[in-house]
């Protein structure tokens, strides 16, 4: 309890936390708070706050296949919440076992590692996703291994030089002449000492991810269709964005404001980390 | 009586709220003269730093001047705005600080740096410029003086660099000197030194000095008088003979008896006649870095139940040889022993075997504890490691936790809540965890004020004649190595220039080096 008060107390992370838990809350509960099926055909193009011939009430307006807007969003927000934590998640798995192992190793093993990463962080992102959704195809699992492919590599190289300063310590010479093993020194000695600015990155990365989902579904490469997803309802309603804006803004609206809390409380918690540190 | 260069009266800087006392400094009055140095004196935490920052007028944020006033010519600089300040700095105050190295930039040459504060406070020419510059080198008495214009920082050493922050501290020929701990980060003979340059100031120059330093050996080799600090307030001012030599406050008096003295404890002396196995013997040890060699041939030998201190100042080595017998690093020739077994040639689970009998307390009591971790599971891992069960190894760090004077509820607290003594002790119950037969202490008692220094020694002592263990005690301070080896050796540039029991060596030094090394322990003959 301790540790989360101070964390409480600051309006960043509560703007921030609120948004990214009400998104979450939105996905879990997606079933609960959507009206209609986010597949059924009810009726084309309905203008937000328009009601339907059979009675039904669209809050946000329905699209040119006539689905409801607002059901769809709900739904969305199920795809994105898994899709973009689960690559998130599987991106830092690689990213903390490469950069444990070069940052406590060095040398030649640490050379190599980096060297990898530098080549794969040397393309631009964006190409690099399409590239790969191209060559695999656009399914769940290959959006996963595409975000994981192309964040592991800066993962990796925060870790990295967060494992080559906490090596330094003393604390870590004392475990290695008391005859530590050396998975437990990077997993119990190290690995908690990153833990700090790796919730910052985290939060802000999990962010990215939500856009690059978005972008991946704007460019026809991210879930096929018709699986409800953000990016993918503005590409589908950018052709008639003009006469019916309903079909892009309120997917945009949804977007940011799912990466703009991330980020909020991303930079609350580095406040926090921040103050904590200059106590110590 | 002469007018006071600097007056300060009933300062008080206040805390933020939630600070462990209301005020950094609280209700502190006090005068420095010209041709005087006026010590102050604290341990950490005694708001001395913070009293010599509100001075400059830049108290650290967060913290904020009560109330009070600093009168200096006529002037209360604390009602002076930032303007007006910087103007105050560098050609009425001069300021040195503790990290020389930190205090330059590394961009500029010597030359620049100087010559910088002159266009800063000066309409001089810049063919004065450089002639003034000149000179102020040449009166720090640094070596080649040309040479060390044209340097930058890096290619000084510490104490030079720190001749040259005095040199610039002192080139508007300031009024008053303010030194915080302008030595804690040289060699002593280095220290010894710069004490004497600051010395020749007062003299020649009739400077007045404000010395903050937390070793009452500087204080005894330098001031003139003395202000005690203790949590924010001055608990005694006085001349320093007064101070030093009859206490008035019971906190004075405790600081003086913990100082430690260069004249060596009694120790019982080893039996005669049987010399028992040496626990740890190292012999013939070498170690480069890359072509620079730094030991030559180290040979040495400890017995259970006894303490060889390794003396020397940065540069000798010393810490290499600590690093070797973990074997964090390897030596490049050599063979280091520990109960009759050699180790170096050791490797995966054997070595990892072994490691349990060579433990080390190290110097850092900030950087050895893992903050994330709790203290007593953390010192149940170190028994466990060296073969106890779980419930043997939890009552063993409960026990070891009681041994080291700490409280039993200590189990379940982490690193953070416990000064840099008691965390000293929870590393040293971290060793002992592991029933070692020797014992390396790496400076281990450098970063402690002299009263917690005091009792971390006694409580070495004590446990190490209690446990029978063989101790490796590596100092830069021959006053520390005093009180608790029964042999010292003197290391020199990765040389032993000197070895012997500690009374021989501290009353009867052979060679020049450890001469010079106990003429300049700071203090000497005043404790």
């Amino acid at each position: 309890m301790k540790l989360i008060v101070p964390y409480l107390t600051k309006p960043l992370v509560l703007t921030g936390g609120a948004l990214a838990f009400g998104w979450l809350l939105v996905a879990v509960l997606a079933p609960l708070i959507a009206p209609y099926d986010p597949l059924q055909t009810l009726q084309p193009l309905a203008k937000p706050m328009a009601h339907g011939a059979k009675g039904e009430f669209f809050l946000l307006g329905t699209d040119m296949l006539g689905r409801d807007i607002f059901s769809r969003l709900v739904w969305g927000a199920r795809t994105v919440v898994i899709y973009a934590t689960l690559a998130t998640l599987t991106a830092y798995a690689f990213g903390l076992l490469f950069g444990l192992i070069a940052g406590y190793a060095g040398g030649r093993t640490d050379a190599v590692l980096s060297f990898l990463a530098n080549v794969v962080l040397s393309f631009p992102v964006l190409v690099l996703y399409i590239v790969i959704i191209v060559v695999i195809g656009a399914s769940p699992v290959n959006i996963v291994i595409a975000v994981t492919f192309s964040s592991a590599p800066a993962i990796f190289r925060i870790v990295r030089g967060i494992t080559i300063d906490v090596a330094s310590r003393d604390f870590v010479k004392a475990a290695i002449t008391q005859g530590e093993s050396t998975l437990r020194i990077l997993f119990v000695d190290i690995l908690p000492n990153t833990t700090g600015p790796l919730a910052v990155d985290f939060c802000l990365r999990l962010g990215y991810t939500a856009i690059t989902i978005g972008t991946l579904g704007f460019l026809g490469l991210g879930l096929p269709p018709p699986t409800p997803d953000w990016g993918g309802m503005v590409n589908e309603g950018r052709a008639m964005a003009i006469a019916f804006p309903h079909l892009v803004i309120f997917p945009c609206i949804a977007i940011s404001s799912l990466t703009l809390g991330l980020s909020l409380l991303a930079d609350g918690l580095r406040e926090v980390n921040d103050a904590k540190e200059r106590q110590a | 009586m002469t007018q006071p260069l600097l007056q300060i009266r009933n300062l008080s800087v206040a805390l933020p709220k939630g600070a462990d006392r209301p005020f950094a400094v609280h209700d502190v009055s006090l005068e420095v003269n010209p041709t005087e140095i006026l010590c102050i004196v604290g341990e950490s935490g005694s708001g001395k730093s913070v009293l010599t920052a509100a001075l400059m007028g830049a108290a650290p944020k967060g913290l904020r001047v009560a109330s009070g006033e600093v009168a200096m010519g006529g002037r209360d600089l604390l009602t002076l705005g930032e303007r007006q300040w910087r103007d105050i700095r560098g050609k009425d105050i001069g300021m040195i600080f503790q990290e020389p190295m930190a205090s330059l930039n590394p961009a500029l040459t010597v030359a620049q740096q100087i010559e910088e504060v002159f266009e800063l406070h000066s309409d001089f020419s810049r063919a004065e410029r450089a002639a003034r510059a000149r000179k102020l080198v040449e009166e720090m008495h640094l070596p080649e003086p040309d040479r060390i214009l044209r340097s930058y920082p890096h290619q000084l050493s510490g104490g030079q660099c720190q001749r040259v922050v005095i040199a610039m501290a002192l080139a508007m020929s300031p009024k008053l000197l303010i030194a915080d701990e302008p030595t804690t980060a040289l060699d002593v003979t280095t220290q010894a030194q710069v004490l004497k340059l600051i010395r020749e100031l007062r003299d020649n120059h009739g400077h007045g000095i404000i010395f903050i330093t937390h070793d009452l050996g500087v204080v005894a080799d330098i001031a003139d008088r003395i202000a005690v600090m203790r949590r924010g307030e001055v608990v005694e001012v006085g001349s320093a003979k007064q101070v030093l030599t009859a206490p008035q406050h019971d906190y004075t008096r405790a600081l003086i008896a913990a100082v430690p003295s260069l004249v060596p404890r009694d120790r019982a002396a080893a039996d005669a006649g049987a010399e028992p196995e040496p626990a740890l013997t190292v012999s013939a040890l070498n170690h480069s870095y890359g072509a620079k060699q730094v030991l030559h041939d180290i040979t040495l030998s400890v017995a259970p139940g006894r303490v060889l201190s390794i003396v020397g100042e940065s540069g000798s080595g010393k810490s290499t040889v600590a690093r070797n017998l973990i074997r964090l690093t390897d030596p490049t020739s050599g063979t280091i022993a520990v109960g009759g077994h050699a180790i170096l040639d050791l490797k995966g689970g054997a070595l990892r075997r072994v490691r349990r009998r060579i433990q080390m307390i190290f110097q850092d009591p900030f950087g050895s504890l893992n903050p994330r971790r709790k203290v007593g599971p953390m010192i149940a891992r170190a028994a466990m490691l060296s073969g106890a069960g779980r419930q043997e190894a939890v009552e063993r760090a409960k026990e070891l936790l009681e041994l080291v004077g700490l409280q039993r509820n200590a189990y379940d607290r982490r690193p953070a809540a416990f000064s840099g003594g008691q965390r000293q002790r929870i590393g040293i119950a971290r060793a002992l965890a592991m029933r070692p037969d020797v014992l390396i202490a790496d400076e281990s008692v450098s970063a402690l004020d002299v009263s917690v220094q005091a009792q971390v020694l006694d409580l070495l002592a004590d446990l190490q004649k209690r446990l029978s263990l063989a101790v490796v005690f590596i100092t830069h301070d021959l006053r520390v190595a005093a009180q608790i080896s029964d042999e010292i050796v003197v290391m020199s540039k990765g040389h032993v220039v000197e070895r012997g029991p500690a009374s021989e060596v501290l009353t009867r030094p052979q060679h020049p080096y450890t001469r010079d090394l106990i003429e300049a322990a700071p203090g000497r003959g005043a404790f």
